[in-house]
């Protein structure tokens, strides 16, 4: 995450190309000091405190895959937990059969990459509202089907099984660090994938498809990779909603709830930044815990905020905030400096956007595309 | 002959989904956007009924004359004053919004009536039926279910077909640009749809509160099942979505004779199926009505 520098046209004069400026390199530093403090946690902090970090992080991990599919590449799924029951369902299995549910959490998430395959078939000849509607469809099978098998509990469920061998606290500790990890892993997928060659097409699609596709740029299988990588890492959130919760029961786990969750923190924090889920998501969280003793008034007010935010406020809380300044803790985009007359901005500005200092006789006039 | 009653039943459950298919098809077909709240507005509409039913002292049987004119202004206010706005913003916004409206509308329903689910009584209607013979019996229920879908779908369609504003509607559908510059302005007419859409779904609820309990979270399978009707059915053609339904029910009939829980799964395999094979359905047609 270190700036990355790079001159694009060779023949154009001092033209600076940078990936990244001074605000994302201290973010890089305090994020991975700040993942080290959250690893450490556990071993000084409250045990409800670390159950509550454990919600958040599953809160993150679905808001994150969410954008990912909404924000960049616009398919609105409203069927994201038919992969977070096949998480839960291929740890249940695994452990039935003898598993580590720890060592079952890969095969999770590659169960659900294999079976976002065919289901992609299906739900990609379709668009818009289509598009929605049958992933909703396809996650209400999901469920009828685990739910036909007695062995897993048919439609009560049945508990993970080898988990009692850890003691209380050492599990609460394992399902935390595999909370984290998963976590982290995910963000930095989506971090990853957007910096590469396929991020620039991404973007692209999120800022005008039609655009995207008329220079050639390979859309659908763009956004294949896309519902893929959400559909693994919606099923790796579900291994650890499956582990966290000691049993998985089909109406929990393929609850439409889940993504009632990550669109109402993605439309809170801002769609289409890695900042805007991981704010939104936060969000979310505290009220969630701050009304926990109105019941589902906390789901009605923030399903209401989501939605005016959604009308009136289509940036969410992070895309509010980083109007003025051109924040990004995540830098996904490219920043040219372009030399010429222009006045180069206050010092404070120039500071943020990690310029160097303004030389006399050569000020700096910069474009961003993020 | 257990087929010919599960088939004789499919066609009559055929008529519900029909009716909850309707208003959809309508919105969809005017506004090129799905009401993810649909089922959660018929499931409203239901918990209105118990409410005037014991404050009035109107049967069950003819409170829908109170609560469908309610649903109708109010789909006319929800759509001006609310669902308009996101409209502006985009069809992915209107995506989002109605499903925040179905979350945020299930979860007041379960806040003030509880999880409990409860049924409009009708007394000895629910149970009474024609005996055709000793297996095959047509509750009068499910035909006056059959009958109003089909009242319900034959005056949409009259509607639009016959009546000036039906005539813009459709304008409005076809090519909204066109229709303002000759006077016809969308924001009304999309109010005048949403209306509509809402009188035929709270219609529906109200069925299906007779046909079978209801409670809050049952709200999201009606939107499934409707929209799987108006795919089946062909977009924009308001008797395949009748047929569509018919398949639908026939479906649930035929697979609950496998077990229940196979009833509810097989007609979204049929949905997917249809969908797999004919994205455009069965019956297509171009336009409107």
């Amino acid at each position: 995450m270190t700036a990355a520098t790079g001159a694009l046209a060779p023949a154009a004069p001092a033209l600076l190309v940078t990936r990244s400026r001074r605000p994302a390199t201290w973010a890089a530093a305090v994020g991975v000091c700040g993942l080290l403090v959250l690893a450490l946690l556990p071993f000084v902090s409250a045990i409800g405190f670390i159950t509550d970090l454990v919600n958040l992080f599953i809160l993150v991990s679905l808001a994150t895959m969410w954008n990912a599919l909404a924000g960049y590449v616009g398919l609105v799924s409203v069927g994201q937990q038919l992969y977070i029951g096949a998480g839960a369902y291929l740890v249940l299995v695994l452990s039935q059969h003898g598993w580590d549910p720890f060592a079952a959490v890969p095969v999770a998430v590659v169960g659900g990459a294999v079976l976002a395959l065919p289901a992609s078939w299906l739900v990609f000849r379709l668009s818009g509202a289509y598009f929605a509607i049958a992933t909703w469809v396809l996650a209400e099978v999901g469920m009828l089907f685990v739910e036909r098998f007695g062995s897993l509990g048919g439609g009560t469920g049945a508990p993970v099984l080898g988990l009692d061998g850890f003691g209380p606290d050492a599990l609460l500790r394992y399902t935390y660090w595999l909370a984290l990890g998963v976590t982290a892993l995910v963000v930095l997928a989506v971090f990853v994938l957007l910096r590469s060659r396929l991020g620039l097409v991404l973007t692209a699609v999120r800022d005008n498809e039609t655009g995207a596709r008329s220079v050639g740029a390979p859309v659908m299988a763009s956004k294949r990779v896309v519902y893929l990588l959400a559909a693994g890492g919606c099923a790796a959130t579900g291994a650890v909603i499956a582990i966290s919760q000691l049993d998985v029961e089909p109406s929990n786990v393929f609850n439409v709830q889940w993504t009632a969750y990550m669109i109402f923190a993605v439309l809170i924090g801002g769609l289409a930044t890695i900042e805007g889920p991981l704010v939104g998501a936060v969000i979310f969280f505290v009220l969630q815990q701050e009304l926990a003793n109105y019941n589902a008034w906390y789901l009605i007010i923030l399903g209401t905020v989501a939605m005016a935010m959604a009308i009136w406020a289509r940036r969410g809380v992070w895309g509010v905030l980083t109007a003025r300044l051109s924040l990004h803790f995540f830098p996904v985009g490219y920043h040219v400096h372009i030399p010429g007359p222009t006045a180069p901005g206050d010092r404070f500005s120039r500071f943020l956007r990690g310029d160097p200092p303004v030389p006399p006789a050569d000020p700096h006039k910069e474009e961003t595309r993020a | 002959m257990t087929y010919l009653n599960a088939l004789a039943q499919g066609i009559m459950l055929g008529g519900l989904f029909a009716l909850f298919a309707c208003g959809l098809s309508l919105i969809f077909g005017v506004m090129e956007v799905i009401n993810l709240a649909h089922g959660d507005v018929a499931v409203a509409a239901v918990y209105l009924a118990i409410v005037l039913i014991p404050a009035t002292h109107v049967s069950a049987i003819w409170i829908f004359v109170l609560v469908v004119p309610t649903f109708v202004v109010g789909g006319y206010l929800m759509q001006r004053y609310f669902l308009q706005r996101s409209l502006d913003s985009g069809p992915v916004t209107t995506l989002l919004v109605t499903f925040g409206l179905s979350v945020v509308l299930e979860n007041v329903l379960l806040e003030v009536f509880t999880a409990n689910s409860q049924s409009l009584q009708i007394g000895s209607l629910v149970s009474d039926s024609i005996t055709i013979s000793s297996q095959i019996f047509l509750p009068y229920l499910s035909l006056i279910i059959l009958g109003a879908a089909i009242v319900a779908l034959a005056a949409v369609h009259l509607f639009l077909a016959r009546t000036r504003t039906g005539r813009m509607v459709r304008a409005v559908a076809d090519d909204r640009e066109a229709a303002q510059l000759v006077g016809a302005g969308y924001r009304h007419l999309f109010g005048v749809a949403a209306a509509l859409a809402f009188g035929t779904v709270a219609l529906a609820g109200l069925a299906l509160g007779m046909y079978t309990s209801v409670a809050p979270s049952t709200g999201p399978s009606y939107l499934l099942y409707g929209f799987a009707a108006v795919v089946i059915g062909g977009l924009g053609s308001l008797w395949g979505t009748l047929l569509g339904g018919m398949v639908l029910g026939v479906a649930t009939t035929l697979g609950s004779l496998v077990d229940p829980d196979f009833g509810s799964m097989l007609p979204y395999l049929v949905f997917l199926a249809v969908l797999a094979v004919r994205p455009r359905g069965l019956f297509p047609k171009k336009s409107l009505a």
